[in-house]
């Protein structure tokens, strides 16, 4: 007979499954410095390369002259586009589906390309050898502008005919490289002309970089022996990389072996292929030794993929009520010098059709026009699922100019324009149709929270007082609700390079009830081996501290597309469930057998199966496990095991209401975040404790974002912000307390109802501190200024509203 | 970010310093905490074939504070935060330290590196400037003195010899009220704009007054006009005004990531008016 066992609840807390604030299991061996990144990987004979960059943004190679390196002792090979020319190797393909230079082909296009790649014994060889490199430079002119790029004569890619259509049709100038359009033009200019108020406006999100605290790299290792190329690197897609190395170096698929160690931060900076990892795969297969390539910060911050840099003229219009009828953007988007943004193959301007955000918006229409520029390539990086963290940026600021034109307070704006929750699922005018939401209880909540009536009225009386002489100080008080598209994605229309945009697990129970489950994504610090084994636990009913998560080495792990765009709980944690699932449903047939009754008279219940109306009758899942193994079980094969391959059925749109509640110095243009409210709607919640992690670094990241950081460009083409001296990533001193909250609203179509977080506080905290600087001015007639909001920006704001006397 | 290779020493005492200087002349440097060098270095922007650590030379180390005032160069920022006696009788080296970059960066930051490398973002030299330090250089021939409103030509600049090494700052314990204001974009960053302030009362009327001004030109800046402007005055908002566009005169800030010029005068600005008033507080 079985023992008596724990009640109910006792077993469910056991499990630390769904709901549980588990300890991240990962942060032992980070905490204690035992983690493994790619640079803490020492092979034998291992060699180092590094990089020849070019100091121009545009310029025409005439010469490389590498004698002198090649004569340094320890030098054993100088890479250029010539090498590479006989391979095919010296142009790669981007995920966008343009193509790019490995190493400078007769050309550059923006500052810090790669130019000619040094191999060495070690890496200060290689760093003298790439010093030794001469190259001989024709300067051409430069474009850092992406609106005279589209007027001027300079040809920036003379690869490309300037007839032929680009990857996304027709290419209207030689550097432009796509339109693309969503919605009706012609009804949306019809509603804008014959609205009671339009409000036009011009919001430029500025380019800059996530900045992960471990830059980009790789080990390749070719055996020559057996002919397996093994390729180690901070890849967020390690799968999809394992694809692009085959396609591209002609080895066949099952002779690669990537693999993904601990990675310290991507935000979207690790999705595409680097220049690093071809030269370093082919140095690797030319000198039969092992090849490393580790960037520096100013590598990273100046050449890998960037975020944003979109230029949205936008207009909204609205009943004189304040209903909103129409809303109308075309964007101007700055790619650089080669097309690589990560988007889905039929997305080149990615989800930025999200751009009418939490509203109830009838008629929408959306053009963005890809442009070149002699700036990195990249584009879709920095915890914003493609492009959402614009979207949501350009919707939250001509919100709050229609309520500037409407004479409106901002939060009612908001609240009368809400999607309503009996509209879900809803079809926006832009063609997306989101699964569940409940705006207007967390809009109020917030509100609620922040005491947002009270704040008003301080907020009028500092500007009474301002206007007085009795204060310097004014007080801001920025609001956002955002909508988020996630969990890419549905295979009929997401898929990159033709992959298609599913996502996997493999479970293997082990005869003693414990189990290893491996995934086709990959952990950058957001707690896959913690969250992911939760899902198991309350699936399976066998304890999460049982349960080994796998991620990240290719020759082990199913097929997947990685992570990034808050994917992984969306896609691969519905796999997880489902291949879950599979187990449990042959653990029922195991447990009747054992049991001796019918399948269908046994039930699950938290980690076990029992007969229907007969609990004292069980079987745990332990014992089932065992069974599995130990024993012929009629009709049924031996072994517990399961594999799920899940394609989403639609993506998943996590909302949040975030206020953020700001005083600015007129005079010195510093500010202080005397308040920070955020509360996420993330569907179910499987790790709490996890959830405010990753809240509390999105925020942040945000807080950087809106209020300092850029990559910013000389007309030289320059980059004036590639060191972290003047490129803005905050520390504990900068950033504010925040205060988290969150309803629920699970995804109906989720297997466990949840939709993802890792994004949601980067795309809905912008627009909050944003909008904070925003309305601290908006007394005295601000309507929109540019980011960053760092401390000349709002300085010069304040002067020319005449602040300064 | 990787440096060319050299030749590392750490002598024990300031003659075997000195004969190393003396021996490879422009080829070699100092190194105290090395948060100037080490990233110059490393960007291969500085060739040092020599590099002279100078952390075993223990008499540069140390404090001696009474009315007179001596700060041997190796003594980190975080020392000077430490240092009891030196909060009492000098306040504004710790206001003006605690300003200084991150508690990680005062463990490894010396006076002597900040004063030394003619760095017109570091706070020190503004600061001695303000306090009317001597600086202690010893060479071939021993010691000589240099005042601090003198050291400084140009950014990295100095009036310091090849074979010259910084051995300690002195200065008279400042009498009065002091303030160190300080503008930056975030932790560890240089100064937008800072200032510098030490004013002594007689009745309600100035008696002494000092400004100087930190990375608003190549240079820290003494401002003479500025300071004597406010001698006899009773420090009202008029007295500081001119103060501070006495100030304005004598800088010469450049356009940076922190800013155009424009902004830069107006948070020198800023800056002083709240240094002046802080000052006058506590004197």
């Amino acid at each position: 007979m079985n023992d008596m066992t724990p009640d109910r609840n006792e077993r469910q807390a056991n499990l630390k499954g769904l709901g549980s604030s588990r300890k991240r299991v990962e942060d032992l061996r980070f905490t204690q410095g035992k983690g493994n990144y790619v640079d803490d990987i020492k092979l034998e004979g291992m060699l180092h390369g590094d990089f020849v960059r070019s100091p121009y943004a545009h310029a025409r190679i005439k010469s490389i002259n590498t004698d002198a390196a090649m004569a340094l002792d320890g030098v054993l090979a100088v890479l250029t586009a010539k090498d590479l020319e006989p391979l095919g190797l010296h142009w790669m393909p981007t995920l966008a589906g343009d193509k790019q230079m490995v190493l400078a082909d007769g050309k550059v296009l923006f500052q810090g390309q790669e130019v000619a790649y040094v191999v060495a014994k070690d890496r200060y060889i290689a760093a003298d050898g790439a010093e030794l490199v001469e190259v001989e430079y024709e300067e051409l002119p430069v474009l850092v502008d992406p609106f005279e790029a589209l007027k001027s004569d300079v040809v920036l890619r003379e690869d490309l005919d300037p007839k032929a259509d680009g990857a996304h049709g027709p290419r209207k100038h030689h550097n432009h490289i796509f339109t693309w359009e969503v919605g009706e033009k012609e009804a949306t200019e019809q509603v804008l002309d014959s609205s009671d108020v339009v409000a036009e406006e011009m919001v430029y999100y500025h380019r800059t970089h996530p900045c992960p605290l471990e830059t980009c790299g790789c080990v390749a290792s070719m055996d020559k022996v057996n002919g397996k190329l093994t390729l180690y690197g901070t890849f967020q897609a390690p799968h999809a990389i394992r694809t692009v190395v085959s396609l591209i170096s002609g080895l066949e698929e099952h002779n690669i072996r990537v693999i993904s160690p601990d990675i310290g931060g991507g935000f979207g900076n690790k999705v595409g292929a680097y220049p690093g990892y071809v030269c370093s795969v082919v140095a690797s297969i030319v000198t039969g030794l092992p090849v490393k390539w580790v960037e520096d910060r100013m590598e990273n911050l100046m050449t890998t993929a960037f975020a944003r840099d979109y230029w949205m003229k936008g207009k909204i219009s609205a009943t004189k009520e304040g209903k909103i009828t129409g809303l109308w953007c075309h964007t101007t988007a700055d790619h650089g010098g080669f097309d690589a943004c990560a988007d889905p193959t039929k997305f080149p301007a990615g989800f930025m059709n999200i751009c009418t955000g939490s509203y109830d918006i009838p008629t929408a229409y959306l053009a963005v026009d890809g442009v070149y520029t002699n700036k990195a390539p990249g584009g879709v990086a920095y915890r914003c699922s493609f492009r959402v963290t614009e979207a949501a940026y350009f919707i939250e600021r001509m919100i709050e100019v229609l309520a500037i034109e409407l004479n409106m307070d901002a939060a009612e704006l908001r609240r009368i324009n809400f999607i309503k929750q009996d509209q879900f699922p809803y079809t926006s005018a832009l063609g997306w149709e989101y699964d569940s939401g409940d705006y207007h209880t967390a809009w109020d909540k917030a509100l609620v929270a922040v005491g947002y009536d009270d704040l008003r009225k301080e907020q009028a009386q500092r500007v009474e007082d301002f206007k007085a002489g009795k204060t310097r100080k004014l007080l801001g008080i920025g609001l956002t609700h955002f909508t988020e598209i996630v969990g890419a994605g549905p295979v009929k229309n997401c898929d990159i390079l033709g992959l298609g945009m599913f996502d996997s697990c493999e479970i293997r129970i082990h005869p003693t009830g414990s189990a290893i489950a491996r995934l086709g994504t990959i952990s950058q610090g957001q707690g896959h081996a913690t969250t992911f084994a939760q899902i198991l636990a309350s699936e399976i009913g066998l304890p999460a501290d049982s349960i080994t998560i796998e991620e990240g080495d290719t020759d082990t792990a199913p097929y997947g597309l990685g992570t990034y765009g808050s994917r992984s709980t969306p896609v691969a944690g519905a796999a997880t469930a489902m291949a879950g699932r599979k187990i449990r449903a042959k653990a029922q047939m195991i447990a009747a057998y054992m049991l001796e009754v019918h399948d269908d008279d046994v039930e699950f219940d938290v980690d076990r199966f029992v007969v229907k109306g007969a609990p004292e009758r069980f079987k745990t899942m332990k014992e089932i496990a065992f069974a599995a193994y130990n024993q012929a079980i009629p009709g049924i094969e031996p072994g517990l095991e399961a594999v799920s391959y899940y394609d989403p059925p639609n993506m998943t749109y996590p909302f949040g209401a975030y206020i953020c509640v700001m005083e600015i110095d007129v005079d010195t243009g510093e500010h202080e975040i005397r308040q920070f409210y955020a509360l996420d709607d993330c569907g179910t919640r499987i790790n709490p404790m996890i959830i405010e992690g990753q809240v509390h670094g999105g925020l942040t990241e945000a807080l950087a974002i809106a209020m300092g950081q850029e990559i910013a460009y000389d007309n030289m083409g320059n980059v004036k912000t590639g060191t972290l001296m003047d490129f803005f990533l905050p520390t504990a001193w900068e950033t504010p307390n925040y205060t988290t909250d969150h309803t629920t609203t699970p995804s109906p179509h989720h297997p466990i109802g949840a939709k993802g977080v890792g994004e949601s506080p980067n795309v809905g905290g912008v627009p909050a501190f944003s909008n904070a600087v925003h309305d601290a001015f908006r007394a005295f007639g601000l309507r929109q200024v540019h980011m960053p909001h760092d401390h000349w920006r709002i300085w010069k704001t304040a002067n020319d509203l005449g602040l300064h006397g | 970010m990787i440096p060319a290779a050299f030749d590392y020493h750490r002598p024990n005492d300031l003659n075997g310093v000195i004969s190393l200087l003396q021996e490879h002349g422009d080829d070699a440097r100092v190194i105290a905490g090395g948060h100037s060098l080490i990233p110059l270095m490393k960007l291969r922007m500085a060739e040092v074939p020599h590099l002279i650590d100078l952390q075993s030379i223990s008499e540069l180390t140390g404090i001696d504070s009474g009315s007179t005032i001596r700060i041997g160069a190796m003594t980190t920022q975080a020392d000077i935060i430490d240092n009891a006696s030196l909060a009492s009788s000098a306040p504004i080296l710790k206001e003006a330290s605690l300003q200084i970059a991150d508690p990680q960066v005062r463990y490894m930051g010396t006076v002597g590196g900040n004063v030394a490398n003619g760095d017109p973002g570091n706070d020190m030299p503004g600061l001695m400037q303000c306090l009317d330090a001597t600086f202690i250089l010893r060479g071939p021939n021993g010691e000589r003195e240099v005042k601090a409103r003198d050291f400084y030509h140009a950014a990295y600049m100095t009036e310091r010899e090849d074979d010259e090494v910084m051995v300690a700052v002195t200065f008279d314990a400042p009498k009065g009220g002091y303030a160190y204001e300080k503008q930056k974009r975030k932790i560890g960053d240089y100064a937008t704009a800072a200032a510098a302030v030490i004013i002594s009362k007689d009745g309600s009327t100035c008696k002494e007054a000092s400004i100087a001004m930190t990375n608003l030109s190549d240079t820290p800046v003494f401002c003479a006009a500025a300071s004597d402007s406010l001698i006899g005055t009773s420090v009202s908002a008029e007295d500081i005004k001119n103060a501070v566009n006495s100030m304005i005169d004598a800088i010469d800030p450049a356009e940076d990531n922190r800013g155009p010029v424009e902004f830069k005068k107006h948070a020198a600005a800023v800056v002083l008016s709240r240094a002046i008033e802080r000052a006058w507080q506590r004197a």
